[in-house]
């Protein structure tokens, strides 16, 4: 019962229940959508940039509560960044969630996430935000897809 | 069998459940530190050791390709798998060994049908009509079948309870429809479909029905010749037999005037650069070396229904279906999606403000195997505007306790995420 706590701690319940910046941008500079064929999450997240920052983000979209607290906090933790700094951090994620030795220092957050790794089918559900993250950031226009 | 036991009183049979559950090794295992409850069957079911010991038996001592060879392996491997052929046919009682086709499953014959029959006799602006309940792989075949011909797909709506609307299918025949293709039992719902009706009215305009077979065949007997459906197909996996392996039936009189399926051995009976003669039914449809085992297993868990009797199966299931029905939805912010009359095996459910995945996963942290997700049926969802349904789906060996388990599972589903 432990690891499920560890998966479903307060912050992501929290985050799932009452996601952050869940709303569309007026005017976004950058569109992507996201998609796991495999539970149906999708995603549509908008990002408007102000010299090579993240100067606002947003979402919109229907997932589990993996997906939904992920997308969340994600938004939380660009916003202001760097195009650089949010490539980075979304490699940090990424190690956080697939490999047992990965370092969550400077990650804030995002941290919690760590739980997810003991459960290798719900990695798809964590980073589905930030392939459409990387997808929007990259200009892609073809819809992200976790398979 | 063994495991069947006349009742004290009275003719019934009843059957000890604990000891169909010695015959499935897998079920005697632990899922993170519990008991596996494995209630996936719709998925696939597990295979009884009479069926491992068939698979092994054949590779082990008569192991060699069909139809061929001459010597004794050859002999062997050619019968057992023939009989497997018999064994199919009595077990929906067709009328003829040679209506029995082997493909790898429900996908395969379906899109068989789609590709012979249907490619000769759907044409431009004819219709061919299914229902909103169907699994994806009976769309997906009729829709490129009607891309090409430029043919039109029809749907019968269901209502909320999961049912379809037997008068709007009447309105939807014509004399532009060339087929009917619906599912006997819903795969994500687990409504029985009125396929007897549905038939019946089908061919009072003189068309063909094709039912996809891969939910009822496990839960009850069919009857194909009672039924008078044209088709019937279904899969060797979810009815304890091997996986990769499946059934088409179709009458006589249909396959003998349908084109060949694939090309290649085995489907011809004389071939020259000129001109190739094809073999008659089945082996027209049968090209190239088949799954021999898969048949043989088939073969094997045919033998073992038989023995536990598919009447006994059928009210073991509706009585523990109907338990669970009943458990599940006393539990407060738990909706049961598909309220069918008739229905068999499943039971999908949402509870409230939990996406189906998290009920999964921890549920599976419980020992507790079901299926998440859409059930390979969008369609269904976009229904009841549900993104996806967590699915518990029964067979015999299932239990009341794994059903209380399920239960006190949603329960600590809803305490995690209050």
């Amino acid at each position: 019962m432990s690891e499920l706590n560890e998966l479903y701690q307060e912050l992501i319940i929290d985050h799932s229940k009452r996601p952050r910046n869940f709303h569309r941008l007026e005017d976004p500079k950058r569109t992507a959508q996201g998609y796991n064929p495999l539970c149906g999450d999708k995603i549509t997240l908008d990002v408007k940039l102000e010299n090579n920052h993240i100067g606002d983000i947003g979402f919109q979209g229907s997932g589990c509560a993996i997906s939904t607290a992920s997308a969340s906090l994600m938004t939380e933790s660009v916003k202001g960044k760097t195009l650089q700094e949010a490539d980075v951090l979304f490699d940090k994620f990424h190690s956080l969630i697939t490999n047992d030795k990965a370092d969550a220092s400077g990650m804030g957050k995002l941290a919690v996430f760590s739980g997810v790794r003991e459960f290798p089918a719900r990695a798809k559900c964590a980073t589905l935000a930030w392939h459409t993250l990387r997808a929007a950031l990259q200009e892609r226009d073809t819809p992200v897809s976790t398979e | 069998m063994s495991a069947i036991k006349p009742a004290a009183m009275g003719s019934s049979l009843t059957f000890d459940v604990q000891q169909i559950r010695n015959d499935f090794p897998i079920l005697n295992q632990r899922v993170h530190g519990k008991p596996l409850a494995y209630l996936d069957n719709a998925a696939t079911t597990q295979k009884p050791r009479q069926v491992i010991e068939a698979l092994t038996r054949y590779y082990s001592a008569d192991n060699a390709n069909i139809h061929r060879g001459v010597h004794q392996l050859a002999e062997r491997a050619t019968r057992e798998y023939e009989e497997s052929r018999i064994k199919v046919q009595h077990w929906i009682n067709a009328a003829d060994a040679r209506e029995i086709i082997f493909v790898r499953g429900t996908t395969e014959a379906i899109n068989l049908v789609a590709q012979t029959y249907g490619r000769s006799n759907v044409g431009p602006g004819d219709e061919v009509i299914i229902s909103a309940l169907e699994h994806h792989s009976n769309i997906v075949p009729w829709q490129i079948l009607c891309e090409e011909k430029d043919a039109r797909l029809r749907v019968i709506p269901i209502d909320d309870r999961g049912e379809v609307l037997i008068d709007a299918f009447r309105e939807l025949l014509s004399d532009r429809t060339r087929l009917v293709a619906i599912g006997h039992v819903s795969n994500a719902l687990g409504s029985v479909n009125p396929i007897r009706e549905i038939i019946r009215t089908a061919h009072s305009w003189n068309v063909p029905v094709l039912i996809d077979g891969a939910q009822s065949v496990p839960h009850f007997e069919v009857d194909v010749q009672e039924l008078d459906c044209d088709f019937y197909a279904f899969s060797g996996h979810k009815m304890y037999g091997p996986t990769g392996f499946g059934i088409l039936y179709a009458k006589a009189g249909l396959l003998e005037k349908m084109p060949p399926y694939q090309g290649g051995g085995d489907m011809i009976r004389s071939v020259t650069f000129e001109k190739t003669l094809y073999n008659d039914i089945p082996y027209k449809f049968e090209a190239g070396t088949p799954d021999i085992a898969g048949a043989i297993g088939l073969g094997a868990a045919i033998d073992y229904l038989a023995e536990i009797g598919m009447a006994n199966i059928a009210a073991y299931e509706e009585e523990l279906l109907s338990y669970a029905e009943k458990k599940i939805s006393r539990i407060d912010g738990v909706c049961i999606v598909g309220t069918a009359a008739q229905k068999a095996s499943v039971i999908s459910f949402v509870v409230d403000g939990v996406h189906p995945h998290d009920v999964g996963t921890i549920l599976d942290r419980e020992g507790i195997a079901v299926r998440t997700g859409h059930h390979c049926a969008q369609p269904v969802m976009d229904r009841f505007n549900i993104p996806a349904t967590t699915r518990a789906s029964l067979a015999f060996y299932n239990t009341r306790e794994e059903i209380d388990r399920l239960t006190a599972g949603i329960v600590r589903v809803k305490e995690l995420f209050a």
